[in-house]
């Protein structure tokens, strides 16, 4: 079974169509064992000289939503936080939105460079439909640059670097449901960037009974989040750490605009699941940790899930070791103590706190075995054992 | 002077850049002295770093072309008063070696108004395979094939020619380089086509960065500009320019100011160019971009128009790439030497 984050052990170069979807899709998967990997992207490779791809490209070139034009052909766009002022001819941050003639636009609308079928937990989304398997899909790009991202050679690249297929909304709706799938996964590289793609695919999906999912770091403005991410029907989004000076220098982001944008989801009711991974030495601190759980506590409500995930070394800090299991176990008996009710730990095969249990009675509730859910005994959204509400959506 | 300089020549060669065939330079070669770029370690306190500035007012003739004699004249002129030759192929000589492979990085991304110019790659290709540098080991290379052929450059792919195509033809490296804030994948033009990098950026302002000059010629051959673009591009140009597969290759810049910019950058706005009808040449490309915007600031102020600094956009990278931990040349006006030719 592959990974979400093992994308670089994937099949590279271009394929065609049949070829693409036959390996994102071929099976072998029983429930929760996700389906073996597509074509992913890599920075192009030797590549024959080719004719120009401009009739081919120009299907993915959609205007973008969420800009604002000014003078002499100039354009700001409004759908992140680092609010880019782009000349003519110029991209923006993320590399997949130009500006030609002073107009936005995105490149990468139904521009897929990896599908697969995962298992929802893979996300990691535990309170979410268990035991379910989601389309999960990418484009290239990202409005950040975290040093330690294991997908980069898809999210630091420009669409034209990477092998891609031309998947419309409503080819994404079909194939989740020929897979029966009951979500879609925005996931991989960042979504944020790929905006006006996933609502047009949410759209799709709802139309035809599929629900939309979205994995983000949520660096995005207000108003795109609202239009966005409100077609969404759960969120992960990944918080890198409880400090500024992080996200400035290992990320190259900010972290406000991320609890902001955590604080709106939580009044528009979108179910939310967070996840912190955890570096050693740099994002690591009791105070953190504490900080972080204390923060959550106050403005997101005791039921969040929070997921303290293992760091494996990647892109640019591959002289970090392994997080140890100590430091998750640390952290999360910090959150524990502050009174969060679900707090887990992620890419720890078999350790028990990927499991879930009761908050009241203690009982264990959910046993996950890697990426399966192999025992859910929720009923009716309460313990089976002392009838507390357990929050999330259990079932279809 | 050789046979190579005469007009039928030149212009064979200037169409083997936009559409016909190039025959093979000849050329004696002899003992080389192959000037050394300038490193960390050899910028001594003690040298001026050169930088020539190359004009011709007539080099448009009386119309709006550049005229290719002139041009190859001025290369030349440019040459000699950077390495103190009396004669250009000396000059070059002193740069190559045959054996070489020669790759020349131009920059296309503002389209034909304010791209590296044909006629100045025209000259430096000419005098390279009298320097005996073969054709086949000539590339001429931007990121992108279609912006070339927009800037006026024919595609050519041959093995017996001066070839010309974008990074797009053959890809990026698949693992990072890395230095300082800048991690990488590297165009493999760069890094499997030539062990000679010459620079031939143009001179014009960045709406981000201040300038965009020699240093910053350099995002063109990176898979992710883009993620170097906060902060006035610094550190992010400078580290750039630390790379190990840049800075190993890098051994000459000659910025073509034939057309210049001072407001508007990065795209072509012709309402704020001029036709500076220049070439900046240097061994030291910190020096040269230094000098570059020094031209700029003070277009600008003929202009009515504010600093770079007032802008909130003066370019910080320069001083960057000349720091302590860069060395990469210098922007002290006391150890650059303006030759005016």
């Amino acid at each position: 079974m592959f990974c979400e984050l093992d994308l670089q052990n994937a099949v590279r170069g271009p394929l065609d169509r049949r070829s693409f979807l036959k390996c994102a899709l071929a099976s072998g998967a029983a429930l929760g064992g996700g389906a073996a990997l597509a074509s992913v992207a890599q920075p192009a490779a030797a590549m024959p000289a080719a004719a120009s791809e401009s009739e081919d490209d120009a299907r993915y070139v959609v205007e973008a939503k969420f800009y604002q034009k000014l003078a002499n052909r100039k354009i700001k766009c409004k759908l992140c936080p680092r609010e880019c002022s782009v000349g003519d001819k110029e991209r923006g941050y993320c590399g997949v939105r130009e500006n030609r003639g002073g107009t936005y636009y995105t490149l990468v609308h139904s521009r897929v460079c990896a599908a697969h079928v995962d298992p929802v937990e893979k996300k990691p989304l535990f309170h979410y439909l268990p035991g379910t398997i989601a389309f999960s899909i990418a484009t290239a790009g990202c409005n950040v640059n975290c040093k330690f991202c294991q997908n980069w050679d898809i999210s630091q690249s420009r669409p034209e670097q990477v092998p891609s297929h031309y998947m419309p909304p409503k080819s994404v709706a079909e194939m989740a449901k020929q897979y029966d799938c009951p979500t879609i996964a925005y996931t991989y590289s960042e979504p944020v960037v790929f905006a006006e793609f996933i609502m047009d695919t949410a759209d799709a999906g709802h139309a035809a009974g599929v629900r939309s999912i979205v994995v983000s770091n949520g660096f995005i403005q207000q108003d795109a989040l609202k239009e966005a991410y409100g077609r969404m029907d759960a969120v992960k989004i990944d918080l890198k750490s409880f400090s500024e000076s992080y996200y400035s220098k290992v990320v190259t982001g900010q972290l406000k605009p991320v609890l902001d944008s955590l604080v709106t989801l939580r009044k528009m009711g979108k179910w939310t699941e967070i996840v912190y991974l955890v570096l050693p030495t740099l994002n690591d601190s009791d105070a953190e940790f504490r900080g972080l759980a204390q923060w959550i506590k106050a403005n997101l409500g005791a039921d969040v899930p929070l997921h303290f995930t293992q760091f494996h070394p990647a892109y640019l800090l591959k002289n970090l070791p392994i997080t140890p299991v100590e430091t998750l176990e640390r952290a999360k008996a910090i959150a524990d103590a502050e009174g969060l009710h679900f707090v887990y730990i992620g890419n720890v095969p078999g350790h028990p706190a990927q499991n879930t249990y009761c908050p009241k009675c203690r009982k264990m509730l959910v046993e996950r075995v890697g990426f399966t859910a192999s025992e859910m005994l929720i009923k009716n959204g309460k313990c089976p054992f002392c009838q507390q509400p357990i929050p999330g959506v259990w079932h279809v | 002077m050789s046979a190579a300089h005469n007009g039928s020549r030149r212009d064979f060669l200037r169409r083997s850049l936009t559409g016909a065939a190039l025959l093979c330079a000849g050329g004696a070669t002899d003992t080389l002295a192959v000037v050394q770029p300038v490193t960390a370690e050899s910028g001594a306190a003690s040298a001026k770093s050169r930088v020539v500035v190359a004009r011709d007012e007539l080099l448009r003739g009386s119309g709006a072309t550049v005229d290719s004699h002139r041009m190859l004249a001025l290369v030349d002129r440019a040459m000699q008063a950077l390495c103190g030759c009396g004669d250009p192929l000396a000059a070059w000589r002193k740069l190559v070696r045959p054996g070489d492979t020669v790759s020349l990085k131009v920059n296309t991304l503002g389209g034909r108004g304010i791209s590296t110019n044909v006629q100045l790659v025209t000259a430096i290709c000419e005098r390279l395979q009298e320097a005996g540098i073969k054709p086949g080991e000539i590339v001429i290379w931007d990121r992108d094939s279609e912006e070339l052929e927009r800037a006026g450059y024919r595609i050519e792919t041959g093995n017996n020619r001066v070839r010309c195509f974008g990074t797009d033809r053959v890809g990026y490296e698949q693992e990072l380089s890395a230095w300082g804030n800048v991690g990488s994948c590297l165009s493999k033009i760069l890094t499997q086509y030539g062990n000679v990098l010459i620079n031939v950026p143009v001179l014009k302002d960045h709406d981000g960065a201040g300038v965009t000059i020699a240093l910053k010629n350099m995002y063109g051959i990176i898979h992710n500009p883009n993620k170097y673009h906060p902060n006035g591009c610094n550190p992010y140009v400078a580290d750039l320019n630390m790379l190990p597969e840049i800075r190993s290759r890098m051994r000459l810049t000659i910025c073509d100011a034939t057309t210049a910019m001072y407001e508007g950058g990065p795209g072509y706005k012709p309402e704020h160019s001029w036709n500076a009808n220049a070439l900046l040449v240097s061994t030291d490309p910190v020096a040269l971009d230094h000098t570059g915007w020094q031209m700029i600031e003070r277009k600008r102020a003929e202009k009515g128009l504010k600093t770079l600094k007032a802008e909130e956009r003066e370019p910080s990278y320069i001083a960057t790439a000349a720091d302590g931990e860069h060395r990469i040349g210098t922007n002290d006006p006391k150890k650059i030497s303006i030759v005016e030719v």
